[in-house]
């Protein structure tokens, strides 16, 4: 089938303002929107200009607007999509050329909440235990491929990017509910914070945009009501 | 031009990098550079686990583990190599688990484990649970955990810095050239000492497992620089990759108890391997793969087989084969612990096939998955010269880039995952070390040209060839005639068409000519590598007339030890491969007929 792809076009060296490119591939109801913009890349115009690297869902190099919903470029199929799709760069982080965004701002906020474990020895001779229970109540968070779609889809973060933004929070909700971590107090009055956990208003577009299908916005609510009670239930 | 300096360079993010970031960052000024954001590198797509003889379930020695190595290494591997990464790993993963990896547990709290191909109790031949696993996300986790524990320690990293060049003085290493996304700007960093962690090169074929981004940089780099590149005819092809995607299935999936069938509904590795059957060591079962689909038993006569990890599937062959837990409990399972046990592997099957596997069978053929030849090392992670073992003052190569050798001519599942963490580690700290004791070796003023000559050609091509149709002449003669079974005469019109490729490849001119963010420019440049280790490949491929591992030939089919018990060393030389050869290191182990 012929699949019309509507792309946001941006070259900073030659244009004053953004644009968009149509361009019609010849494509399979399997394929991914990855390879439909490959094949341009390749065979119409070398300067559309994209981040990619595993092509399935892991790596987390190709979030874009595709449709107007975040989506992993290589997770979502023409099947899943139709035969008129709309490709542009994720909102809220500035635009450098075509599909690709400076991620520097997504990372500093990651930096910020101390997303790494506190605790452990230098030279441990043994493990140390944790329940299969205790493992289980973080599992959900520790699945993040710092993608930046659920940031990038959120009205507050649109609002203000001094707001820390969701898949922060899921980096800090995953060392706060490690049962061996020792630094969860030290994060928790991080986030909260006017720019921390306050700003999420439960829109829901996070977990709905997630390709690794975490559960965000619960994530967030665990975070709220442990900074109300003082508490990790 | 910009130029920077720093004590120990790392090149590549991944588990090896950023294992040798941590500890060579410890005492020396360090810097690594990573042609995409960190966790974005390859290491996040393992799967299955990391193999250490951990004991948590059952009885298992790091001496087992070695065993297993150098059988499944077709006794190609350096006995002396295997031997220190297995003693190493129980250590390494204590060292991991106390960085917060969130490893999955068993009921007593201990890192969980699960069989493997080729993972053996020595006394009695049966599996044993060696390979130490996060779900099915071990890589992720591992990646994950060090990149986190890199910004706790305040590493330096230079993100999308695409190194193009080594530079080197006297025989001894200066620094490298490094190209900006970002600007296109041509960087020099300046360096006592700097390691290759690249990573592989699978997108040399067509169907593989591999990123976008493994296309063989750190050799192809080296190998323009006059270091030679060892065993790289053994590439391993991974028995279960999703039917024409090349996606991987992990292993762990046979080691849950699932199992290949054919078009007859045929279990047919107990043809191949009558004692562990399905978790017989990769390149025996990629091969018997092949075997089947030539008989015309693929599924419908095409070329994929079915792998079923349907709980009725895997309680019906448990049951047929008494297969027991550690514990002696019949192995059972139920749908609701496949969907725990592999939750991204039913993702994979849900997106790119509509199919799920606690209901369906998933359809799968061989992926080229793993190199196991590279830049060669010691067991220091110090780059060889030559075969006699002269070594290139600061220079460093670890993790897939590099062969020590501990994977031989075929790698053991989960071996790839101790191998980052183990050889970047020690990596990292020789580096460190050898940087104390050195000075900077002076900057030649021509630091850049060559890599610069390299990017002009690019932009000044004539354009009467596309980059887009090599790339996929290359994959398609690579799939055809360098894949699991090989012939001379195939080998051959391989061998003559990636000449013609590359004679081609000089008319090629990159569509993007500005500066800012031209993936394309690097993209043709990662072609070039390509098309440089396709040919040493080949070239390596063609003179070893035996079948080793994943080197497999219809025209000689047996293992020769007497001839070919050695490793392979392939240098560029004006245009042209020139080969070497240079002993196996064998300790304990005397080689003797593999049979599973």
């Amino acid at each position: 089938m012929k699949v019309t792809l509507k792309i946001f076009r941006y070259n900073p060296e030659t244009d004053m303002k953004p644009h968009y490119d149509r361009f019609v591939v010849e494509a399979e109801a399997t394929d991914r929107i990855l390879d439909l913009l490959e094949s341009i890349k390749n065979y119409q115009d070398g300067t559309l200009s994209y981040r990619r690297s595993c092509a399935h869902g892991i790596c987390g190099s190709d979030a874009m607007r595709i449709n107007g919903v975040n989506r992993l470029a290589c997770k979502a199929l023409v099947k899943d999509v139709g035969n008129k799709v709309t490709v542009e760069p994720i909102l809220g982080l500035p635009v450098e050329k075509d599909l690709i965004v400076d991620m520097e701002p997504f990372f500093d906020h990651y930096r910020s909440v101390m997303p790494y474990f506190v605790g452990g020895e230098e030279n441990p001779k043994k493990e140390q235990m944790q329940s299969p229970e205790d493992r289980e109540r973080f599992d959900d968070t520790t699945k993040c491929i710092l993608c930046a779609a659920c940031t990038t889809s959120c009205p507050s973060f649109w609002a203000s990017g001094e707001y820390i933004g969701p898949s922060a929070m899921v980096n800090a909700h995953r060392f706060i509910f490690d049962s061996r971590d020792q630094a969860a107090a030290e994060r928790l009055k991080i986030l909260n914070d006017q720019y921390g956990v306050y700003r999420c208003h439960t829109i829901f577009n996070c977990t709905d945009a997630c390709p690794r299908e975490i559960q965000i916005t619960k994530a967030i609510g665990e975070l709220k009501k442990a900074i109300v009670t003082a508490r990790l239930d | 031009m910009k130029t920077h300096q720093y004590e120990v360079l790392i090149v590549g993010a991944g588990g090896a990098g950023l294992m040798a970031a941590l500890y060579a960052s410890r005492s020396a000024s360090t810097a690594v550079l990573s042609k995409l954001y960190p966790t974005r590198s390859h290491t996040g797509t393992a799967q299955g686990g990391v193999g250490a003889a951990l004991g948590n379930l059952e009885e298992d020695r790091p001496e087992w583990h070695t065993f297993d190595s150098v059988k499944g290494s077709d006794y190609l591997g350096d006995q002396d190599a295997i031997e220190f990464m297995c003693e190493a790993a129980p250590q390494v993963i204590y060292e991991l688990e106390h960085m917060g990896l969130p490893f999955s547990r068993n009921p007593d709290g201990t890192i969980a484990q699960r069989p493997f191909g080729g993972h053996t109790n020595n006394v009695t031949g049966k599996p044993v649970t060696r390979a130490c696993y996060a779900a099915d996300r071990t890589g992720h986790m591992i990646l994950q955990t060090l990149y986190q524990q890199c910004i706790k320690n305040k590493v330096t990293f230079f993100d999308e810095f695409h190194v193009v060049d080594l530079i080197t003085v006297n025989g001894s290493v200066a620094g490298v050239v490094a190209l900006e996304l970002a600007t296109g700007e041509m960087h020099v960093f300046h360096a006592k000492a700097v390691i290759f962690a690249t990573g592989g090169h699978g997108r040399v074929w067509d169907v593989t497992s591999n990123a976008y981004a493994y296309t063989g940089d750190g050799v192809a780099i080296t190998l323009r620089r006059g270091v030679p590149a060892e065993d790289m005819e053994f590439f391993q092809f991974h028995p279960t990759g999703i039917y024409r995607l090349g996606i991987l299935i992990t292993e762990g999936v046979r080691g849950e108890g699932g199992v290949l069938i054919n078009d007859k509904g045929e279990r047919f590795m107990e043809r191949y391997a009558p004692k562990v059957k399905d978790l017989a060591s990769r390149d025996v079962i990629s091969r018997a793969m092949y075997l089947e689909m030539q008989e015309g038993r693929g599924v419908g006569g095409k070329r994929y087989l079915y792998l079923d990890v349907r709980p009725e599937t895997v309680n019906k062959y448990a049951a047929l084969d008494n297969r027991t837990r550690p514990d002696g409990s019949p192995f059972r399972v139920t749908g609701e612990e496949i969907l725990a046990k592999l939750p991204d592997i039913i993702d994979f099957c849900h997106v790119y096939l509509g199919v799920d596997p606690v209901t369906q069978p998933m359809p799968v053929q061989q992926t080229a998955h793993y190199a196991m030849g590279g830049i060669p090392t010691n067991v220091h992670a110090e780059v060889y010269l030559d075969e006699k073992g002269a070594i290139m003052p600061g220079l460093y190569a670890a993790g897939e880039v590099a062969c020590v050798s501990v994977h031989g001519a075929n790698r053991l599942g989960t071996n790839s995952l101790l191998d980052i963490v183990v050889f970047g580690k020690e990596a990292g700290l020789r580096a460190a070390e050898f940087s104390g004791g050195a000075s900077f070796q002076p900057l030649p003023g021509d630091a850049a040209d060559f890599a610069r000559e390299q990017f002009a050609r690019l932009r000044d091509g004539s354009g009467t060839e596309k980059a887009a149709d090599i790339a996929r002449e290359m994959k398609t003669v690579m799939d055809d005639h360098v894949g699991v079974f090989r012939v001379k005469d195939g080998m051959q019109q391989a061998l003559d068409k990636i000449r013609l490729l590359k004679e081609r490849y000089k008319e090629v001119r990159a569509g993007d000519q500005g500066s800012a963010f031209n993936t394309d420019m690097l993209n043709i440049w990662e072609l070039s590598n390509l098309l440089d280790l396709a040919e040493v490949t080949t070239v390596s491929a063609l003179a070893r007339e035996e079948s080793r591992g994943g080197h497999a030939r219809d025209d000689f089919p047996q293992r020769d030890d007497k001839k070919w018990l050695k490793h392979t060393m392939a240098w560029m030389r004006e245009g042209d491969v020139k080969l070497r050869y240079k002993p196996v290191t064998i300790t304990k182990y005397q080689p003797k007929e593999r049979v599973y």
